[in-house]
């Protein structure tokens, strides 16, 4: 891990807590919880704030805050092209947040891609494999057309199944998923069905945004590379909260967003293996992609260039790069087994609750969870989950409610929304008993609860 | 307490008890509307005599706030002609988009004044409206003269 202070950087972003945490150590909560200012305010009435949407987005510490500010007040240029001495700083910034991201992740310098987000980092391989459908032979191994099939699941975010639905559209590939089991994990029975000879690309979800499921990445990984196929890993829900490894996981390509791991929106990255991003065709062609432009004619950069045409976004790497050293100097895995307990007491507390039912894994029989994250979405039965958002609300409890841009896994679970709640290193138990009890609350509200006679209704027509 | 003012028993009691709902025949027009940010939806049909609205048939799934909508606008809508409708519409509309600064007139719309609290939350403001949106789409698509008239809904 760098610790370079270059000009434009941050300096220290030593967090409140864990400059002195020993690795193993229990979370110090309350004193990095001092880092994020946001965690202070109150809403609806004076309530304190219950944070538990850092599945839509995190909140960003006082260093990426201030990692940002400094860059822009000290170093700020456009990266990559100018030769005074702000540019070459700005530029230094710039790659010293790519590796500390590529650390981070386990993968080598150059093969980080910025992008503006993961959803962007999806359409660029989308759109280069569309690219090499129209250019020569050589890009064979990326084209597809008809006969050829993109395999993705039934509990894909919106942004990792759209992209593949239009690419198949466009070139007359077929897509076909894995379905989903009644207890919330992939359903891979059929494996050897889905992914066949006939196979180019398999994209799947490292951790399901609703689900929490952590999926057998090296598994699917192992059949795709038996039948020559790539792998896309959307590593949007695991890069924030645990250690990930894209070399050791053995996937070809991998995204994650800025936002959703205590960054700044308006960056993501693209991880692509080396081998690839180098045979690759670009997605989006201008400045600073290039090698050699004529009139008739351009040869492209090599990666990671060659895929971050134009002026890129600078302080949201810088952000984004402090937001890993922040995430370092606590240590992932600590984080990680913070929300594991975390995310027991929430599945626990809630599913102790009459007519709760959680939506993913439960506790198992060991009084545990596994393989799952700190994604927990349930319903509540005779109540809508916008309701039952809405009563979280006015108590200051913020989660998120709906389909949680995975629509089709809904539909296929027979229910049309959510509620979900979603948890952070910030995050503490007494937040985890604060929704418990809202949730109590929802269902006296409107009547659900026997222990309550002046409820409202019964929710008929709820989902 | 904020919940209260959302949450009027008038609202909750429509939820309870969804006044005309259901999806019957005849019907003229038809419309199938969705909130795409949570998945709600409803499909409404209108059933139209000369100018009058005989019948409003709706279904569909959704928050207390989104279906106790259409109870009301069932209440508010049949028996009437389409052009008291689109004016009922527009104020029920001209409602809910005013942030809580609009003083809803009883006359006009009855139930729907419980929805005056609805209209300070933004995000739920979409909610009262969709059956509404469908309402209006129903009545375009039975070809009825004004329908395409009135404030966009959306």
């Amino acid at each position: 891990m760098t610790t370079s202070t270059t000009p434009g950087e941050t300096g220290s972003v030593t967090p409140g807590s864990a400059a002195t945490a020993p690795a193993d150590a229990p979370l110090d909560v309350a004193a990095l919880r001092a880092d994020f200012a946001i965690l202070t305010r109150t809403v609806r009435d004076e309530k304190p704030l219950v944070y538990l949407d850092s599945g839509a987005t995190s909140q960003r510490p006082r260093q990426v805050l201030d990692a940002e500010r400094k860059f822009l007040e000290t170093a700020n240029a456009a990266v990559h092209r100018g030769a005074h001495q702000l540019a070459e700083e700005a530029t230094d910034a710039y790659e010293d947040a790519r590796a500390a991201i590529a650390a981070f992740v386990g993968v080598d310098v150059g093969e980080v891609v910025f992008t503006k987000n993961a959803t962007e980092g999806v359409n660029l391989v989308a759109y280069a494999m569309s690219n090499a459908t129209t250019a020569g032979p050589e890009m064979e191994r990326f084209t597809l057309g008809k006969g050829d099939e993109v395999v993705i699941t039934e509990m894909e975010h919106h942004a990792n199944l759209v992209p593949w639905q239009q690419l198949c559209q466009r070139t007359g590939a077929t897509l076909r998923w894995f379905g989903v089991t009644a207890d919330g994990r992939l359903d891979l029975s059929n494996i050897d069905e889905l992914i066949t000879e006939r196979t180019k690309l398999v994209a799947f979800t490292h951790q399901s945004n609703v689900l929490g499921t952590i999926n057998p990445v090296r598994q699917i990984v192992t059949k795709a590379r038996e039948v020559g196929a790539l792998t896309l890993l959307d590593a949007c829900q695991s890069v924030p909260h645990g250690p990930v490894n894209f070399h050791e996981l053995g996937v070809d390509f991998a995204v994650f967003s800025g936002h959703k791991m205590l960054g700044p929106s308006g960056i993501g990255v693209l991880y692509g293996r080396r081998e690839l991003l180098e045979a690759m065709p670009p997605f989006l062609t201008g400045g600073s992609m290039i090698e050699l432009v004529k009139m008739e004619q351009t040869t492209f950069a090599p990666p990671p260039q060659r895929f971050e045409a134009g002026v890129p976004m600078t302080s949201q790497a810088v952000g984004l790069g402090a937001a890993v050293r922040y995430l370092n100097s606590i240590g992932i895995d600590n984080i990680a087994k913070h929300e594991h307990e975390l995310t027991r007491a929430a599945v626990a507390g809630l599913s102790a609750i009459d007519g709760v039912r959680i939506i993913g894994p439960g506790i198992e029989a060991d009084g545990d969870v596994h393989d799952r994250g700190g994604a927990v979405s349930f319903v509540v039965d005779g109540v809508h989950p916008h309701d039952v958002s809405q009563v979280l609300d006015s108590l200051g409890i913020a989660v998120r409610v709906g389909h949680h841009c995975a629509w089709p896994l809904h539909r296929a679970l027979g229910i049309p929304s959510t509620v979900r709640a979603s948890f952070y290193l910030y995050n503490q138990l007494s937040d985890v008993d604060a929704l418990v009890a809202g949730v109590r609350e929802a269902r006296r509200f409107f009547g659900v609860s026997e222990d309550d006679a002046g409820g409202a209704g019964n929710g008929q027509a709820g989902g | 307490m904020q919940l209260e003012s959302m949450y009027q028993d008038i609202i909750l009691d429509h939820y309870k008890n969804p006044h005309g709902r259901g999806l019957r025949d005849p019907y003229d027009g038809e419309s199938f509307q969705v909130n795409p940010t949570c998945g709600d939806e409803i499909t409404l049909r209108v059933h139209v005599d000369g100018d009058t609205i005989t019948d409003v048939s709706y279904d569909g799934q959704g928050c207390s706030i989104s279906q106790a909508s259409a109870s009301v606008l069932n209440d508010l809508v049949v028996g009437n002609t389409v052009e008291q409708a689109m004016a009922t519409m527009n104020a029920f509309v001209e409602l809910m988009q005013g942030r809580g600064t609009v003083e809803p007139d009883e006359e006009v719309l009855d139930d729907g004044v419980a929805f005056a609290g609805v209209a300070k939350y933004p995000a739920r403001v979409k909610c009262a409206l969709l059956g509404w949106m469908a309402l209006k789409a129903a009545l375009a698509s039975a070809g009825v003269a004004g329908a395409a008239q009135g404030v966009e809904v959306q």
